[in-house]
Protein backbone atom coordinates (compact mmCIF):
# COMPACT_ATOMS: atom_id res chain seq x y z
CA UNK A 1 0.00 0.00 0.00
CA UNK A 2 2.79 2.44 1.24
CA UNK A 3 4.74 2.03 -1.60
CA UNK A 4 2.14 1.90 -4.52
CA UNK A 5 1.16 5.70 -3.12
CA UNK A 6 4.93 6.21 -2.85
CA UNK A 7 5.25 5.80 -6.53
CA UNK A 8 1.78 7.40 -7.71
CA UNK A 9 3.48 10.77 -5.87
CA UNK A 10 6.57 9.95 -7.90
CA UNK A 11 5.02 10.30 -11.25
CA UNK A 12 3.57 13.89 -10.62
CA UNK A 13 6.75 14.80 -9.41
CA UNK A 14 8.48 13.55 -12.02
CA UNK A 15 6.60 11.28 -14.41
CA UNK A 16 8.77 10.67 -17.38
CA UNK A 17 11.58 9.62 -14.76
CA UNK A 18 9.84 7.44 -13.12
CA UNK A 19 8.09 6.02 -15.44
CA UNK A 20 12.00 5.20 -17.23
CA UNK A 21 12.42 3.70 -14.28
CA UNK A 22 9.29 1.69 -13.51
CA UNK A 23 10.03 -0.02 -16.86
CA UNK A 24 13.52 -0.44 -16.15
CA UNK A 25 12.40 -2.05 -12.89
CA UNK A 26 9.87 -4.65 -15.04
CA UNK A 27 12.66 -5.60 -17.33
CA UNK A 28 15.10 -6.05 -14.60
CA UNK A 29 12.32 -8.19 -12.75
CA UNK A 30 11.33 -10.39 -15.88
CA UNK A 31 15.38 -11.10 -16.78
CA UNK A 32 15.51 -11.91 -13.12
CA UNK A 33 12.59 -14.24 -13.12
CA UNK A 34 14.16 -15.47 -16.27
CA UNK A 35 17.19 -17.11 -14.73
CA UNK A 36 15.02 -18.93 -12.05
CA UNK A 37 14.39 -22.42 -13.12
CA UNK A 38 11.44 -22.18 -10.68
CA UNK A 39 9.85 -19.57 -12.44
CA UNK A 40 10.70 -20.61 -16.01
CA UNK A 41 9.12 -24.46 -14.95
CA UNK A 42 5.59 -22.85 -13.60
CA UNK A 43 5.28 -20.49 -16.84
CA UNK A 44 6.15 -23.24 -19.74
CA UNK A 45 3.61 -25.74 -17.66
CA UNK A 46 1.14 -23.18 -17.51
CA UNK A 47 1.18 -22.48 -21.32
CA UNK A 48 1.69 -26.10 -21.81
CA UNK A 49 -1.45 -26.79 -20.24
CA UNK A 50 -3.34 -24.58 -22.28
CA UNK A 51 -2.04 -25.09 -25.43
CA UNK A 52 -2.92 -29.07 -24.81
CA UNK A 53 -6.57 -27.47 -23.76
CA UNK A 54 -6.33 -25.67 -27.02
CA UNK A 55 -5.40 -28.88 -28.63
CA UNK A 56 -8.46 -30.74 -27.57
CA UNK A 57 -10.90 -28.06 -27.76
CA UNK A 58 -10.09 -27.69 -31.61
CA UNK A 59 -8.94 -31.38 -32.98
CA UNK A 60 -13.02 -33.22 -32.92
CA UNK A 61 -14.75 -30.34 -34.90
CA UNK A 62 -11.95 -29.51 -37.01
CA UNK A 63 -11.54 -33.19 -37.86
CA UNK A 64 -15.17 -32.91 -39.32
CA UNK A 65 -14.48 -29.57 -40.89
CA UNK A 66 -11.99 -31.53 -42.94
CA UNK A 67 -14.54 -34.58 -43.63
CA UNK A 68 -17.03 -32.08 -44.49
CA UNK A 69 -14.55 -31.55 -48.02
CA UNK A 70 -13.57 -35.08 -49.29
CA UNK A 71 -15.19 -37.48 -50.94
CA UNK A 72 -16.41 -40.78 -49.26
CA UNK A 73 -13.89 -42.30 -50.99
CA UNK A 74 -10.71 -39.77 -49.57
CA UNK A 75 -12.70 -40.07 -46.25
CA UNK A 76 -11.99 -43.91 -46.41
CA UNK A 77 -8.95 -44.20 -47.40
CA UNK A 78 -6.95 -41.28 -46.18
CA UNK A 79 -6.37 -40.67 -42.32
CA UNK A 80 -8.90 -38.26 -40.95
CA UNK A 81 -6.67 -35.01 -39.63
CA UNK A 82 -5.11 -34.98 -43.46
CA UNK A 83 -6.07 -32.29 -45.16
CA UNK A 84 -9.02 -32.89 -48.10
CA UNK A 85 -7.72 -33.08 -51.63
CA UNK A 86 -9.66 -29.99 -52.44
CA UNK A 87 -11.84 -27.33 -49.95
CA UNK A 88 -13.29 -26.62 -52.94
CA UNK A 89 -15.37 -30.22 -53.20
CA UNK A 90 -18.78 -28.51 -51.90
CA UNK A 91 -20.84 -32.29 -52.75
CA UNK A 92 -21.37 -32.76 -49.03
CA UNK A 93 -22.99 -29.31 -48.81
CA UNK A 94 -25.26 -29.22 -51.36
CA UNK A 95 -26.20 -33.12 -50.93
CA UNK A 96 -26.81 -32.05 -47.59
CA UNK A 97 -29.01 -29.25 -47.79
CA UNK A 98 -30.91 -30.90 -50.68
CA UNK A 99 -31.95 -34.19 -48.51
CA UNK A 100 -31.45 -33.41 -44.97
CA UNK A 101 -34.59 -30.85 -44.04
CA UNK A 102 -31.90 -28.20 -43.12
CA UNK A 103 -33.66 -25.10 -44.92
CA UNK A 104 -37.03 -26.41 -43.39
CA UNK A 105 -34.92 -26.86 -39.85
CA UNK A 106 -33.86 -23.51 -39.84
CA UNK A 107 -37.11 -22.22 -40.59
CA UNK A 108 -38.90 -23.65 -38.35
CA UNK A 109 -36.06 -22.96 -35.22
CA UNK A 110 -36.31 -19.49 -36.78
CA UNK A 111 -40.42 -18.90 -35.95
CA UNK A 112 -40.05 -20.72 -32.60
CA UNK A 113 -37.20 -18.53 -31.78
CA UNK A 114 -38.86 -15.63 -33.05
CA UNK A 115 -42.12 -16.56 -30.92
CA UNK A 116 -40.39 -17.36 -27.85
CA UNK A 117 -38.11 -14.77 -27.55
CA UNK A 118 -41.33 -12.08 -27.91
CA UNK A 119 -43.22 -13.41 -25.90
CA UNK A 120 -40.50 -13.70 -22.89
CA UNK A 121 -39.97 -10.33 -23.22
CA UNK A 122 -43.40 -8.89 -23.43
CA UNK A 123 -44.05 -11.39 -20.20
CA UNK A 124 -41.02 -11.22 -18.51
CA UNK A 125 -40.70 -7.34 -18.34
CA UNK A 126 -44.16 -7.65 -17.58
CA UNK A 127 -44.13 -10.09 -14.42
CA UNK A 128 -41.09 -7.95 -13.28
CA UNK A 129 -42.60 -4.69 -13.58
CA UNK A 130 -45.84 -5.49 -11.43
CA UNK A 131 -43.40 -7.47 -9.12
CA UNK A 132 -41.03 -4.67 -8.53
CA UNK A 133 -43.30 -1.45 -8.23
CA UNK A 134 -46.85 -2.43 -6.73
CA UNK A 135 -47.82 -3.86 -3.65
CA UNK A 136 -50.74 -6.02 -3.46
CA UNK A 137 -52.12 -9.06 -2.21
CA UNK A 138 -50.39 -12.45 -2.53
CA UNK A 139 -47.33 -10.86 -4.22
CA UNK A 140 -45.46 -12.43 -1.49
CA UNK A 141 -47.59 -15.57 -3.22
CA UNK A 142 -46.43 -14.83 -6.46
CA UNK A 143 -42.76 -14.60 -5.66
CA UNK A 144 -42.85 -17.68 -3.98
CA UNK A 145 -44.07 -19.59 -6.73
CA UNK A 146 -41.75 -18.59 -8.98
CA UNK A 147 -38.48 -19.42 -6.46
CA UNK A 148 -40.43 -23.02 -5.93
CA UNK A 149 -40.99 -23.47 -9.57
CA UNK A 150 -37.10 -23.04 -10.38
CA UNK A 151 -36.13 -25.92 -8.28
CA UNK A 152 -38.28 -27.94 -10.57
CA UNK A 153 -36.09 -29.33 -12.81
CA UNK A 154 -38.17 -28.96 -16.25
CA UNK A 155 -35.96 -32.58 -17.48
CA UNK A 156 -37.69 -34.91 -14.71
CA UNK A 157 -41.55 -33.59 -14.93
CA UNK A 158 -41.74 -34.22 -19.22
CA UNK A 159 -43.73 -37.48 -18.74
CA UNK A 160 -46.05 -35.22 -16.98
CA UNK A 161 -45.80 -32.15 -19.10
CA UNK A 162 -46.76 -34.43 -21.92
CA UNK A 163 -50.01 -34.82 -21.12
CA UNK A 164 -50.98 -31.48 -20.73
CA UNK A 165 -49.31 -30.55 -24.09
CA UNK A 166 -51.39 -33.71 -25.56
CA UNK A 167 -54.55 -32.26 -23.76
CA UNK A 168 -54.25 -28.70 -25.53
CA UNK A 169 -53.55 -30.56 -28.86
CA UNK A 170 -50.08 -29.08 -29.14
CA UNK A 171 -48.14 -32.36 -30.44
CA UNK A 172 -46.63 -31.68 -33.62
CA UNK A 173 -47.40 -28.12 -33.60
CA UNK A 174 -44.68 -25.42 -32.71
CA UNK A 175 -46.69 -23.94 -30.31
CA UNK A 176 -45.87 -26.98 -27.43
CA UNK A 177 -42.34 -26.14 -27.54
CA UNK A 178 -42.96 -22.38 -28.00
CA UNK A 179 -45.03 -22.30 -24.85
CA UNK A 180 -42.41 -24.52 -22.94
CA UNK A 181 -39.79 -22.06 -23.64
CA UNK A 182 -41.96 -19.08 -22.10
CA UNK A 183 -43.67 -20.61 -19.52
CA UNK A 184 -40.70 -23.14 -18.04
CA UNK A 185 -38.47 -19.98 -17.57
CA UNK A 186 -38.30 -18.38 -14.92
CA UNK A 187 -34.46 -17.47 -14.66
CA UNK A 188 -35.14 -14.59 -16.87
CA UNK A 189 -37.57 -13.48 -14.72
CA UNK A 190 -35.02 -13.13 -12.30
CA UNK A 191 -32.60 -10.87 -14.67
CA UNK A 192 -35.05 -8.49 -15.21
CA UNK A 193 -36.39 -8.43 -11.46
CA UNK A 194 -32.69 -7.45 -10.72
CA UNK A 195 -32.40 -4.82 -13.32
CA UNK A 196 -35.96 -3.24 -12.79
CA UNK A 197 -34.12 -2.53 -9.06
CA UNK A 198 -31.70 -0.30 -10.54
CA UNK A 199 -34.45 1.62 -12.53
CA UNK A 200 -35.56 4.77 -9.93
CA UNK A 201 -38.77 5.15 -8.62
CA UNK A 202 -38.40 8.62 -9.64
CA UNK A 203 -39.14 7.88 -13.16
CA UNK A 204 -42.45 6.31 -12.75
CA UNK A 205 -43.53 9.51 -10.04
CA UNK A 206 -42.40 12.10 -12.44
CA UNK A 207 -44.48 10.16 -15.41
CA UNK A 208 -47.48 9.78 -12.97
CA UNK A 209 -47.62 13.33 -12.11
CA UNK A 210 -47.59 13.83 -16.12
CA UNK A 211 -50.39 12.12 -15.97
CA UNK A 212 -49.33 8.96 -17.62
CA UNK A 213 -50.74 5.57 -17.11
CA UNK A 214 -49.13 2.88 -15.72
CA UNK A 215 -49.53 1.01 -19.28
CA UNK A 216 -47.80 3.92 -20.68
CA UNK A 217 -44.80 4.15 -17.97
CA UNK A 218 -43.93 0.44 -18.61
CA UNK A 219 -44.42 1.19 -22.16
CA UNK A 220 -42.49 4.30 -22.55
CA UNK A 221 -40.23 4.67 -19.68
CA UNK A 222 -39.74 1.18 -18.16
CA UNK A 223 -38.98 -1.15 -21.24
CA UNK A 224 -36.60 1.38 -22.91
CA UNK A 225 -34.64 1.17 -20.17
CA UNK A 226 -34.74 -2.43 -19.47
CA UNK A 227 -32.95 -2.64 -22.66
CA UNK A 228 -29.94 -3.89 -21.65
CA UNK A 229 -31.87 -6.84 -19.68
CA UNK A 230 -33.82 -7.89 -22.72
CA UNK A 231 -30.31 -7.81 -24.48
CA UNK A 232 -28.76 -10.43 -22.14
CA UNK A 233 -32.29 -12.46 -22.06
CA UNK A 234 -32.00 -12.37 -25.49
CA UNK A 235 -28.94 -14.05 -25.64
CA UNK A 236 -28.99 -16.71 -22.94
CA UNK A 237 -32.54 -18.04 -24.83
CA UNK A 238 -31.12 -18.00 -28.22
CA UNK A 239 -27.88 -19.82 -27.10
CA UNK A 240 -30.41 -22.32 -25.12
CA UNK A 241 -33.51 -22.49 -28.05
CA UNK A 242 -31.18 -22.80 -31.09
CA UNK A 243 -29.14 -26.10 -29.09
CA UNK A 244 -32.46 -27.37 -27.15
CA UNK A 245 -33.13 -31.00 -28.46
CA UNK A 246 -35.25 -32.49 -25.23
CA UNK A 247 -38.18 -30.32 -26.14
CA UNK A 248 -38.34 -30.91 -29.66
CA UNK A 249 -37.62 -34.56 -29.44
CA UNK A 250 -40.68 -34.78 -27.66
CA UNK A 251 -42.76 -32.49 -28.60
CA UNK A 252 -42.04 -31.93 -32.86
CA UNK A 253 -41.82 -35.90 -33.88
CA UNK A 254 -43.11 -35.23 -37.16
CA UNK A 255 -40.70 -34.35 -40.59
CA UNK A 256 -42.47 -31.15 -41.43
CA UNK A 257 -41.91 -29.61 -37.84
CA UNK A 258 -38.01 -30.19 -37.20
CA UNK A 259 -35.77 -27.78 -35.57
CA UNK A 260 -32.19 -27.17 -36.64
CA UNK A 261 -31.44 -30.24 -33.46
CA UNK A 262 -33.59 -33.09 -34.57
CA UNK A 263 -33.33 -32.82 -38.53
CA UNK A 264 -28.97 -33.31 -37.47
CA UNK A 265 -30.30 -36.13 -35.39
CA UNK A 266 -32.28 -37.24 -38.09
CA UNK A 267 -29.33 -37.71 -40.16
CA UNK A 268 -27.62 -40.97 -39.18
CA UNK A 269 -31.17 -42.62 -40.27
CA UNK A 270 -31.59 -40.41 -43.77
CA UNK A 271 -27.47 -40.60 -44.52
CA UNK A 272 -26.67 -44.13 -42.64
CA UNK A 273 -23.01 -43.76 -42.79
CA UNK A 274 -22.28 -41.21 -44.79
CA UNK A 275 -20.03 -39.26 -42.66
CA UNK A 276 -18.81 -37.07 -45.43
CA UNK A 277 -22.41 -35.64 -45.95
CA UNK A 278 -23.23 -35.59 -42.26
CA UNK A 279 -20.07 -33.99 -41.22
CA UNK A 280 -21.38 -30.96 -43.85
CA UNK A 281 -24.37 -30.69 -42.28
CA UNK A 282 -22.93 -30.49 -38.81
CA UNK A 283 -20.63 -27.67 -39.88
CA UNK A 284 -24.10 -26.21 -41.67
CA UNK A 285 -25.51 -25.72 -37.88
CA UNK A 286 -22.05 -24.67 -36.16
CA UNK A 287 -21.03 -22.02 -38.64
CA UNK A 288 -23.75 -19.75 -37.34
CA UNK A 289 -23.41 -20.50 -33.48
CA UNK A 290 -19.57 -19.97 -33.62
CA UNK A 291 -20.36 -16.07 -36.17
CA UNK A 292 -22.83 -14.85 -33.30
CA UNK A 293 -20.21 -15.59 -30.18
CA UNK A 294 -17.36 -14.26 -31.64
CA UNK A 295 -19.56 -11.19 -32.52
CA UNK A 296 -21.37 -10.91 -29.01
CA UNK A 297 -18.46 -12.28 -27.06
CA UNK A 298 -18.61 -9.93 -23.93
CA UNK A 299 -22.55 -9.62 -23.51
CA UNK A 300 -22.66 -13.91 -23.84
CA UNK A 301 -19.80 -13.65 -20.94
CA UNK A 302 -21.91 -11.29 -18.82
CA UNK A 303 -25.49 -13.14 -19.77
CA UNK A 304 -24.07 -16.04 -18.92
CA UNK A 305 -22.43 -15.23 -15.44
CA UNK A 306 -25.67 -13.41 -14.56
CA UNK A 307 -28.00 -15.48 -15.44
CA UNK A 308 -26.17 -18.72 -13.79
CA UNK A 309 -25.12 -16.81 -10.52
CA UNK A 310 -28.50 -14.71 -9.87
CA UNK A 311 -30.76 -17.40 -10.93
CA UNK B 1 -56.32 6.96 -19.94
CA UNK B 2 -60.38 5.50 -19.70
CA UNK B 3 -61.21 7.35 -17.01
CA UNK B 4 -59.86 5.06 -14.43
CA UNK B 5 -58.74 6.35 -10.79
CA UNK B 6 -54.99 5.36 -9.91
CA UNK B 7 -56.12 2.65 -8.18
CA UNK B 8 -58.03 0.69 -10.88
CA UNK B 9 -56.15 1.19 -13.17
CA UNK B 10 -53.28 -0.42 -10.97
CA UNK B 11 -55.32 -3.43 -10.27
CA UNK B 12 -56.31 -4.32 -13.79
CA UNK B 13 -52.75 -3.69 -14.51
CA UNK B 14 -51.87 -6.27 -12.12
CA UNK B 15 -54.07 -9.04 -13.43
CA UNK B 16 -53.17 -8.00 -17.20
CA UNK B 17 -49.69 -8.53 -16.80
CA UNK B 18 -50.07 -11.60 -14.50
CA UNK B 19 -52.85 -13.21 -15.87
CA UNK B 20 -51.19 -15.26 -18.52
CA UNK B 21 -47.17 -15.71 -17.20
CA UNK B 22 -49.06 -17.49 -14.13
CA UNK B 23 -51.44 -19.64 -16.08
CA UNK B 24 -48.72 -20.75 -17.49
CA UNK B 25 -46.17 -21.04 -14.62
CA UNK B 26 -49.01 -23.14 -12.88
CA UNK B 27 -49.58 -25.09 -16.11
CA UNK B 28 -46.58 -26.33 -17.17
CA UNK B 29 -44.88 -26.62 -14.12
CA UNK B 30 -46.73 -26.97 -10.72
CA UNK B 31 -49.48 -28.75 -12.96
CA UNK B 32 -47.12 -31.44 -14.26
CA UNK B 33 -45.33 -31.89 -11.07
CA UNK B 34 -47.80 -32.91 -9.00
CA UNK B 35 -49.46 -34.87 -11.50
CA UNK B 36 -46.03 -36.65 -11.31
CA UNK B 37 -46.99 -37.81 -8.00
CA UNK B 38 -50.35 -38.80 -8.18
CA UNK B 39 -49.51 -40.19 -11.97
CA UNK B 40 -46.28 -42.68 -9.72
CA UNK B 41 -48.98 -44.23 -7.66
CA UNK B 42 -50.69 -45.26 -10.58
CA UNK B 43 -50.49 -48.57 -12.97
CA UNK B 44 -51.27 -45.65 -15.58
CA UNK B 45 -50.76 -46.72 -19.16
CA UNK B 46 -50.79 -43.61 -21.20
CA UNK B 47 -53.82 -44.49 -23.01
CA UNK B 48 -56.03 -45.91 -20.95
CA UNK B 49 -59.03 -43.78 -19.44
CA UNK B 50 -58.79 -44.85 -15.18
CA UNK B 51 -56.01 -44.51 -13.58
CA UNK B 52 -55.61 -47.08 -10.87
CA UNK B 53 -54.12 -46.67 -7.68
CA UNK B 54 -51.76 -48.83 -7.09
CA UNK B 55 -50.03 -47.41 -4.11
CA UNK B 56 -46.43 -47.45 -3.68
CA UNK B 57 -46.03 -50.66 -6.16
CA UNK B 58 -43.93 -48.65 -8.45
CA UNK B 59 -41.29 -47.34 -5.59
CA UNK B 60 -41.35 -50.62 -4.42
CA UNK B 61 -40.56 -51.86 -7.73
CA UNK B 62 -37.66 -49.47 -8.21
CA UNK B 63 -35.96 -50.38 -5.34
CA UNK B 64 -36.47 -54.28 -6.03
CA UNK B 65 -35.42 -53.74 -9.82
CA UNK B 66 -31.82 -53.36 -10.07
CA UNK B 67 -31.83 -52.73 -13.80
CA UNK B 68 -34.13 -50.35 -13.14
CA UNK B 69 -31.36 -48.22 -11.09
CA UNK B 70 -28.56 -49.38 -13.06
CA UNK B 71 -28.46 -46.01 -15.09
CA UNK B 72 -28.52 -43.96 -11.99
CA UNK B 73 -25.16 -45.71 -11.25
CA UNK B 74 -24.24 -44.03 -14.47
CA UNK B 75 -24.67 -41.23 -12.80
CA UNK B 76 -21.53 -40.99 -11.08
CA UNK B 77 -19.03 -41.24 -14.10
CA UNK B 78 -20.26 -37.80 -15.24
CA UNK B 79 -20.25 -36.73 -11.44
CA UNK B 80 -16.24 -37.78 -11.82
CA UNK B 81 -15.96 -35.85 -14.78
CA UNK B 82 -18.01 -33.04 -13.28
CA UNK B 83 -15.49 -32.68 -10.66
CA UNK B 84 -12.32 -33.10 -12.70
CA UNK B 85 -14.06 -30.47 -15.00
CA UNK B 86 -14.44 -27.85 -11.94
CA UNK B 87 -10.81 -28.53 -11.07
CA UNK B 88 -9.62 -27.75 -14.84
CA UNK B 89 -12.23 -24.71 -15.64
CA UNK B 90 -10.82 -23.52 -11.83
CA UNK B 91 -7.08 -23.73 -12.99
CA UNK B 92 -7.80 -22.34 -16.45
CA UNK B 93 -9.96 -19.70 -15.47
CA UNK B 94 -6.95 -18.46 -12.95
CA UNK B 95 -4.38 -18.46 -15.95
CA UNK B 96 -7.05 -16.48 -18.28
CA UNK B 97 -7.23 -14.09 -15.45
CA UNK B 98 -3.82 -13.38 -14.96
CA UNK B 99 -1.71 -11.33 -17.68
CA UNK B 100 -0.60 -14.76 -19.69
CA UNK B 101 -0.08 -13.54 -23.20
CA UNK B 102 -2.91 -14.69 -25.04
CA UNK B 103 -5.32 -14.98 -22.17
CA UNK B 104 -8.35 -13.75 -24.30
CA UNK B 105 -7.29 -16.22 -27.02
CA UNK B 106 -7.78 -19.28 -24.82
CA UNK B 107 -10.76 -18.11 -23.02
CA UNK B 108 -12.50 -17.71 -26.16
CA UNK B 109 -11.39 -21.06 -27.29
CA UNK B 110 -11.90 -23.11 -24.14
CA UNK B 111 -15.55 -21.15 -23.92
CA UNK B 112 -17.07 -21.65 -27.00
CA UNK B 113 -18.03 -25.30 -27.17
CA UNK B 114 -20.66 -24.38 -24.70
CA UNK B 115 -22.63 -22.42 -27.00
CA UNK B 116 -22.49 -24.78 -29.49
CA UNK B 117 -25.57 -27.06 -30.53
CA UNK B 118 -25.98 -30.17 -27.93
CA UNK B 119 -26.80 -32.70 -31.12
CA UNK B 120 -24.38 -31.30 -33.57
CA UNK B 121 -21.17 -30.94 -30.65
CA UNK B 122 -22.95 -34.75 -29.97
CA UNK B 123 -22.22 -35.86 -33.01
CA UNK B 124 -18.58 -34.01 -33.38
CA UNK B 125 -17.89 -36.96 -31.13
CA UNK B 126 -19.67 -39.59 -32.49
CA UNK B 127 -17.69 -39.33 -35.43
CA UNK B 128 -14.35 -38.51 -33.80
CA UNK B 129 -14.50 -42.11 -31.48
CA UNK B 130 -15.44 -43.55 -34.55
CA UNK B 131 -13.15 -46.93 -35.09
CA UNK B 132 -10.24 -45.89 -37.63
CA UNK B 133 -11.92 -42.13 -36.84
CA UNK B 134 -10.49 -38.79 -36.63
CA UNK B 135 -9.38 -39.56 -33.06
CA UNK B 136 -7.75 -42.82 -33.69
CA UNK B 137 -5.81 -41.57 -36.32
CA UNK B 138 -5.06 -38.40 -34.69
CA UNK B 139 -3.30 -40.16 -31.90
CA UNK B 140 -1.29 -42.51 -34.28
CA UNK B 141 -0.31 -39.21 -35.88
CA UNK B 142 1.54 -38.22 -32.39
CA UNK B 143 2.89 -41.51 -32.24
CA UNK B 144 0.59 -43.00 -29.39
CA UNK B 145 -0.72 -45.84 -31.51
CA UNK B 146 -0.83 -48.16 -28.21
CA UNK B 147 -3.45 -45.80 -26.97
CA UNK B 148 -6.11 -46.50 -29.40
CA UNK B 149 -9.35 -48.39 -28.52
CA UNK B 150 -12.92 -49.17 -29.52
CA UNK B 151 -13.47 -45.77 -27.85
CA UNK B 152 -17.09 -46.72 -28.12
CA UNK B 153 -18.04 -50.59 -28.31
CA UNK B 154 -15.78 -51.09 -25.42
CA UNK B 155 -17.81 -51.34 -22.69
CA UNK B 156 -15.03 -50.42 -20.20
CA UNK B 157 -14.36 -47.05 -21.82
CA UNK B 158 -17.31 -45.93 -23.70
CA UNK B 159 -18.71 -44.03 -20.40
CA UNK B 160 -15.22 -42.10 -20.37
CA UNK B 161 -15.52 -41.61 -23.46
CA UNK B 162 -19.03 -39.78 -23.23
CA UNK B 163 -17.66 -37.85 -20.40
CA UNK B 164 -14.50 -36.24 -21.83
CA UNK B 165 -17.10 -35.07 -24.60
CA UNK B 166 -19.56 -33.89 -21.50
CA UNK B 167 -16.38 -32.10 -20.44
CA UNK B 168 -15.23 -30.86 -23.63
CA UNK B 169 -18.87 -29.36 -24.46
CA UNK B 170 -19.30 -27.63 -20.53
CA UNK B 171 -16.20 -26.71 -19.24
CA UNK B 172 -16.13 -23.31 -20.55
CA UNK B 173 -19.47 -22.54 -18.83
CA UNK B 174 -17.78 -23.35 -15.48
CA UNK B 175 -14.58 -21.17 -16.32
CA UNK B 176 -16.55 -18.66 -17.22
CA UNK B 177 -18.73 -18.38 -13.65
CA UNK B 178 -15.20 -18.63 -12.04
CA UNK B 179 -13.70 -15.96 -14.62
CA UNK B 180 -16.35 -13.63 -13.47
CA UNK B 181 -15.71 -14.07 -9.93
CA UNK B 182 -12.19 -13.79 -10.16
CA UNK B 183 -12.47 -10.88 -11.76
CA UNK B 184 -14.39 -8.70 -8.72
CA UNK B 185 -11.60 -9.73 -6.83
CA UNK B 186 -9.56 -6.44 -5.94
CA UNK B 187 -6.20 -6.17 -7.60
CA UNK B 188 -4.65 -4.20 -4.33
CA UNK B 189 -5.21 -7.56 -2.32
CA UNK B 190 -3.15 -9.34 -4.40
CA UNK B 191 -0.40 -6.53 -4.79
CA UNK B 192 -0.63 -5.94 -0.65
CA UNK B 193 -0.18 -9.74 -0.63
CA UNK B 194 3.04 -9.60 -3.39
CA UNK B 195 4.60 -6.70 -0.91
CA UNK B 196 4.17 -9.48 1.99
CA UNK B 197 6.01 -11.79 0.00
CA UNK B 198 3.13 -14.30 -0.15
CA UNK B 199 3.67 -17.06 -3.29
CA UNK B 200 1.46 -17.22 -5.98
CA UNK B 201 -0.19 -20.56 -3.89
CA UNK B 202 0.02 -18.18 -0.84
CA UNK B 203 -2.07 -16.06 -2.63
CA UNK B 204 -4.63 -18.50 -4.09
CA UNK B 205 -5.04 -20.08 -0.74
CA UNK B 206 -5.82 -16.80 1.12
CA UNK B 207 -7.03 -14.43 -1.26
CA UNK B 208 -8.97 -16.28 -4.28
CA UNK B 209 -10.34 -19.46 -2.16
CA UNK B 210 -12.21 -17.41 0.29
CA UNK B 211 -13.55 -14.72 -2.37
CA UNK B 212 -14.27 -17.64 -4.95
CA UNK B 213 -16.11 -20.47 -2.38
CA UNK B 214 -19.98 -19.40 -2.73
CA UNK B 215 -19.80 -20.12 -6.75
CA UNK B 216 -17.79 -23.11 -5.76
CA UNK B 217 -20.69 -24.23 -4.13
CA UNK B 218 -23.16 -23.27 -6.66
CA UNK B 219 -20.90 -25.38 -9.26
CA UNK B 220 -20.64 -28.42 -7.44
CA UNK B 221 -24.73 -28.11 -7.24
CA UNK B 222 -24.72 -27.63 -10.68
CA UNK B 223 -22.30 -29.92 -11.51
CA UNK B 224 -24.48 -32.92 -9.61
CA UNK B 225 -27.74 -31.50 -10.85
CA UNK B 226 -26.10 -31.89 -14.08
CA UNK B 227 -24.87 -35.09 -13.83
CA UNK B 228 -28.17 -36.69 -12.98
CA UNK B 229 -29.68 -34.96 -16.06
CA UNK B 230 -27.58 -36.33 -18.70
CA UNK B 231 -29.32 -36.97 -21.74
CA UNK B 232 -28.41 -35.44 -25.13
CA UNK B 233 -24.81 -37.24 -25.07
CA UNK B 234 -25.34 -40.65 -24.78
CA UNK B 235 -28.56 -40.37 -26.55
CA UNK B 236 -27.01 -39.08 -29.47
CA UNK B 237 -23.18 -40.54 -29.48
CA UNK B 238 -24.51 -44.12 -28.48
CA UNK B 239 -28.31 -44.39 -28.35
CA UNK B 240 -27.90 -45.90 -24.43
CA UNK B 241 -25.60 -48.91 -26.18
CA UNK B 242 -22.86 -50.96 -24.32
CA UNK B 243 -24.36 -49.98 -20.55
CA UNK B 244 -24.19 -45.72 -21.08
CA UNK B 245 -28.09 -45.38 -20.27
CA UNK B 246 -28.66 -42.79 -18.21
CA UNK B 247 -31.23 -42.20 -15.60
CA UNK B 248 -33.58 -39.17 -17.63
CA UNK B 249 -33.05 -41.92 -20.93
CA UNK B 250 -34.52 -44.83 -18.68
CA UNK B 251 -37.34 -43.08 -17.52
CA UNK B 252 -38.47 -41.44 -20.82
CA UNK B 253 -37.98 -44.66 -22.14
CA UNK B 254 -39.83 -46.27 -19.54
CA UNK B 255 -42.74 -43.88 -20.45
CA UNK B 256 -42.82 -43.48 -24.02
CA UNK B 257 -41.64 -46.81 -25.18
CA UNK B 258 -42.91 -49.22 -22.63
CA UNK B 259 -45.59 -47.24 -21.76
CA UNK B 260 -45.25 -47.64 -18.27
CA UNK B 261 -46.36 -43.81 -16.81
CA UNK B 262 -46.73 -44.73 -13.51
CA UNK B 263 -43.22 -46.38 -13.32
CA UNK B 264 -41.97 -43.33 -15.24
CA UNK B 265 -43.80 -40.99 -12.87
CA UNK B 266 -41.80 -43.16 -9.97
CA UNK B 267 -38.48 -42.68 -11.61
CA UNK B 268 -39.07 -38.95 -12.36
CA UNK B 269 -40.40 -38.29 -8.17
CA UNK B 270 -36.86 -39.97 -7.24
CA UNK B 271 -34.83 -38.42 -9.76
CA UNK B 272 -36.76 -34.57 -8.34
CA UNK B 273 -36.58 -35.68 -4.79
CA UNK B 274 -32.55 -36.06 -4.98
CA UNK B 275 -32.37 -32.62 -6.98
CA UNK B 276 -34.32 -30.86 -4.26
CA UNK B 277 -32.19 -32.41 -1.79
CA UNK B 278 -29.00 -31.28 -2.90
CA UNK B 279 -30.31 -28.00 -3.65
CA UNK B 280 -31.44 -27.57 -0.20
CA UNK B 281 -28.36 -28.44 0.86
CA UNK B 282 -26.24 -26.19 -1.46
CA UNK B 283 -28.19 -23.38 0.26
CA UNK B 284 -27.26 -24.62 3.81
CA UNK B 285 -24.05 -25.10 3.13
CA UNK B 286 -22.83 -22.24 0.61
CA UNK B 287 -26.37 -19.86 0.92
CA UNK B 288 -25.52 -16.26 0.42
CA UNK B 289 -25.93 -13.87 2.60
Amino acid sequence: MDTANLSTRAVSNNPNKVVRNEAEIRKARFMNKLGQPHWLFWTAFKYLTLILAAIAVLVPPYAVLLASFKTSREYYTTSKVSLPESFMNFDNYVRVFADGDLGLAFTNTGIILAASLFLTVVFGTQVAYVLSRFEFRGKKLVLLAYVIAMVIPAVTTQVATFEVIKALGLINHKGSVILLYIGADVVMIYVFLQFMKGIPLELDEAAKIEGASYFLIYRKIILPLLKPAIATVIILRTIFIYNDFYFPLLYLPERTQVTVSTALYKFTSVFGTEWTTISAGIVIILVPSIVIFLTLQKQIYAGVTNGAVKG
Amino acid sequence: MFNLTLRQQQRLIIVAFLAIPLTLLFTLSYYPASQLFYMSVTDWDGYAPVKNLIGVENYRYLAEEPAILAPLLNTLYYFVGAVIQLVLSLWFAVLVNSKLAGRNLFKTLLFIPFVLNAVAASMVFQIFYQVDGAFDNFLAAIGLDAWIMPWLMDASVVNWSLVAASVWRYLGFNLILFYGVLQSIPQDQYEAARIEGAGEWQQFRFITLPSIKMVIGLQVLLAFVGSLSVFEIPMIITKGANGTKTFVMATLETAFNFNDFGLASAMAVLLLVIVVFFMVLQKILFGEK
